[in-house]
């Protein structure tokens, strides 16, 4: 889809927005594009879209390629922004017939569309109103409707439920569902991890204007790391009677945390028969487990772990530390800011912190690399 | 290119249907010519007296159609500054549609729009005593002459509305704009009565221009100055719009392509 693109923009501080942003998106799934507000997500989404030119690289979508075939691009695809892109002083039915008539769908054709589209989207009792008027979850769907006025090969989504209520948020989720169903290509943007879970088939993390780390949303909570065992235990004097005894176990040393009395190993295989094996061996040894429990990196953390390091600007980090599972869901990224990242926290590291993010998973950019077709 | 053109249409009636849908703006927009005709008409007029002699409003009248083009550059440029802050215009470039589409579809919107405020003046000027007295064709010349100089303003307006962040500092250039280019034109008063360049400037201003041939063709009372501008009005109400067109058409199309840089 594009290959090294570059963009930066004119005036101002004239950002580098793209820095040799490498994306392949097969056709039929959802992508996600994630990362942290600023990681160029949109300014992708523009380019690709022929809203905006670059400064060098390629870019090919549903076949078409966006410099030399702008026109063609944008026959096959459609656009839903951040920002709600409709005509605010029209209602909501002459907005779709008006985009149909742009379509150069005849007059009755656009209007038929038109009042298909808001069944669907359940705009109908609202049809004669201003789409000013309309909630920000109702503006957001006609929106949504508005871009599959001719059923786009491509669909971009640009953060679509950003600032949206969970309710609408979920009808918003939904229609993308049914829309992946019809066999359109999305390429979606957003700041939510739990969104990029939901809805994304494969996710690109974006950062600093390139894409860091490419996979499906397991591949990319395992490119942390395997699953890890903990143990806490209630005696502090115990910790290496504990150690030696995960060892034995594992095969493998644990890491210790003394203040928290924890110890910590990586596992590869055999989870449920270690953690059993496990409590009772400590058993066996006098030893008091106050809590034992398997974890699996959440996306958060691989994202943090992604991101946290990448931007040569940025003042050298520790390994992100990984976020308690509580702060998993829909938190958005913009809250974990550089400095949240790479702030220390008491708990330990974990297990694969050392391994380099582009490496334990599959490196979207490689020299061979040429932009590719989607849909 | 019949594309284009269509897709121009469908762009004008998007913009004529804001007017019905949103009718408050129009309504601002006529309130300020009918003011000036109110307040010039009939508070200062009556102390007014026109140097070729005749009556003051059927002085003014033709003064007020002008004004009234004049200050329709602020709607095209808020219309234009709106749809570029919104994402509207994300989605219309986004699709495959004329490009030109929004230009030439607000221009025609603003010809249209023209058109109604002219008819709507002309009631209330006949309301106020004004006539014409020099025969149909005579009018309908006029009228040609009023929308050749709003189609000009309107390539201003949406040049201004392109270049400008948002709809609220159009408001803020427009009128600063407006203001001193309808105050310094014999709209209201004789150039000769003012200070010397300003007198100056005031005898080549386009709004002059086009309000001296206007009273021409209506055969309503002028100064009856014998200045080159004034002898030559009708050809400057037709070449001041043209070099407006010429300069503001092509920078309106540049800056809309730059959008996207
Ligand atoms: N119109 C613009 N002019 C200058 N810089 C911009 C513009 N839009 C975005 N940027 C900058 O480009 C970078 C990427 O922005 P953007 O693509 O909007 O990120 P995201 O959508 O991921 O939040 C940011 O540093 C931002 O400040
Ligand atoms: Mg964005």
């Amino acid at each position: 889809m594009a290959s090294g693109l570059h963009k930066r923009y004119r005036g101002g501080q004239g950002a580098t927005a793209l820095d040799g942003f490498d994306l392949e998106v097969p056709a039929g799934i959802v992508h996600g594009l994630l990362g942290p507000n600023g990681a160029g997500k949109t300014t992708a989404v523009r380019v690709l879209s022929t809203l905006l030119g670059f400064d060098a690289g390629r870019a090919e979508v549903a076949g078409a390629d966006v410099s030399r075939q702008p026109g063609l691009v944008r026959e096959r695809i459609a656009l839903a922004g951040q920002y709600a892109a409709v005509d605010e002083l029209l209602s909501g039915r002459q907005n779709l017939v008006l985009f149909g008539r742009l379509h150069h769908l005849r007059p009755r054709d656009a209007r038929t569309r038109a009042d298909e589209l808001l069944e669907r989207f359940g705009l109908t009792d609202a049809a004669g109103r201003s789409a000013k008027d309309y909630s920000g979850g109702m503006r957001r769907r006609l929106d949504l409707a508005a871009s599959l006025i001719r059923r786009p090969q491509v669909l971009f989504l640009d953060e679509p439920t950003t600032g949206l209520d969970p309710r609408s948020r979920n009808q918003v989720w939904d229609a993308v569902r049914g829309l992946v169903a019809d066999g359109t290509t999305v390429l979606l943007t957003t700041q939510y991890l739990e969104e990029a879970d939901q809805l994304a088939g494969r996710i690109s993390v974006v950062d600093a204007g390139r894409v860091v780390a490419e996979g499906s949303p397991d591949e990319l909570k395992s490119a942390l790391g395997a699953d890890r065992l903990e143990v806490v235990i209630r005696d502090g004097a115990l910790l290496g009677d504990a150690a030696a005894v995960l060892t034995r176990i594992t095969g493998a040393p644990p890491h210790i945390d003394p203040d928290q009395r924890r110890l910590r190993v990586p596992l590869l295989k055999d989870r449920v028969e270690t953690l059993t094996a496990t409590v009772r061996a400590m058993q066996e040894a006098g030893i008091t487990v106050a809590d034992i429990g398997l974890h699996r990196p959440t996306l958060d953390e691989a994202f943090l772990h992604l991101t946290a390091r990448h931007p040569a600007d940025r003042p050298p980090a520790p390994p992100a530390p990984p976020r308690p599972p509580t702060a998993a869901g829909s938190t958005p990224l913009a809250g974990y800011s550089p400095s949240t990242a790479s702030s220390p926290a008491p708990s330990a590291s974990s297990p694969s912190s050392s391994a380099s993010p582009s490496q334990s998973v599959s490196p979207s950019s490689s020299a061979s690399s040429s932009s590719e077709v989607a849909a | 290119m019949s594309a284009a053109i269509a897709d121009g249409r469908v762009m004008a009636g998007r913009y004529l249907r804001h007017v019905v849908r949103a009718p408050e703006e129009i309504v601002i927009y006529f309130s300020l010519p009918i003011m000036f005709v109110l307040v010039f008409g009939y508070v200062f007029g009556s102390g007014m007296s026109v140097p070729g002699g005749g009556g003051y409003r059927e002085f003014l009248i033709p003064g007020v159609f002008v004004m009234t083009m004049l200050y329709g550059i602020g709607a095209t440029a808020t219309g234009i500054a709106v749809d570029v802050g919104r994402g509207v215009l994300d989605r219309f470039r986004s699709m495959p549609m004329a490009r030109s589409a929004l230009i030439t579809g607000r221009v025609t919107a603003d010809l249209a729009r023209a058109l109604l405020e002219t008819s709507v003046l002309v009631v209330c000027g006949l309301l106020v005593g004004w006539r014409w007295h020099l025969g149909l064709g005579n009018v309908l010349a006029a009228i040609g002459l009023l929308l050749l100089l709003r189609l000009s303003l309107s390539c201003v307006g949406v040049a201004l509305g392109l270049s400008t962040p948002n709809a609220d500092t159009v408001s803020m250039i427009v009128f600063p704009l407006a203001f001193p280019l309808s105050a310094v034109s014999n709209v209201f008063v004789a150039p000769e009565l003012m200070p010397g360049w300003l007198g100056t400037v005031s005898e080549w201003n386009p709004i002059s221009a086009t309000t001296t041939a206007l009273r021409d063709l209506f055969g309503n009372p002028g100064l009856g100055s014998d200045s080159w501008p004034a002898e030559h009005a009708l050809l400057l109400a037709v070449a001041w719009p043209v070099a407006l067109i010429a300069v503001f058409g092509p920078l309106s199309v540049r800056l809309y392509r730059r959008l996207g840089q």
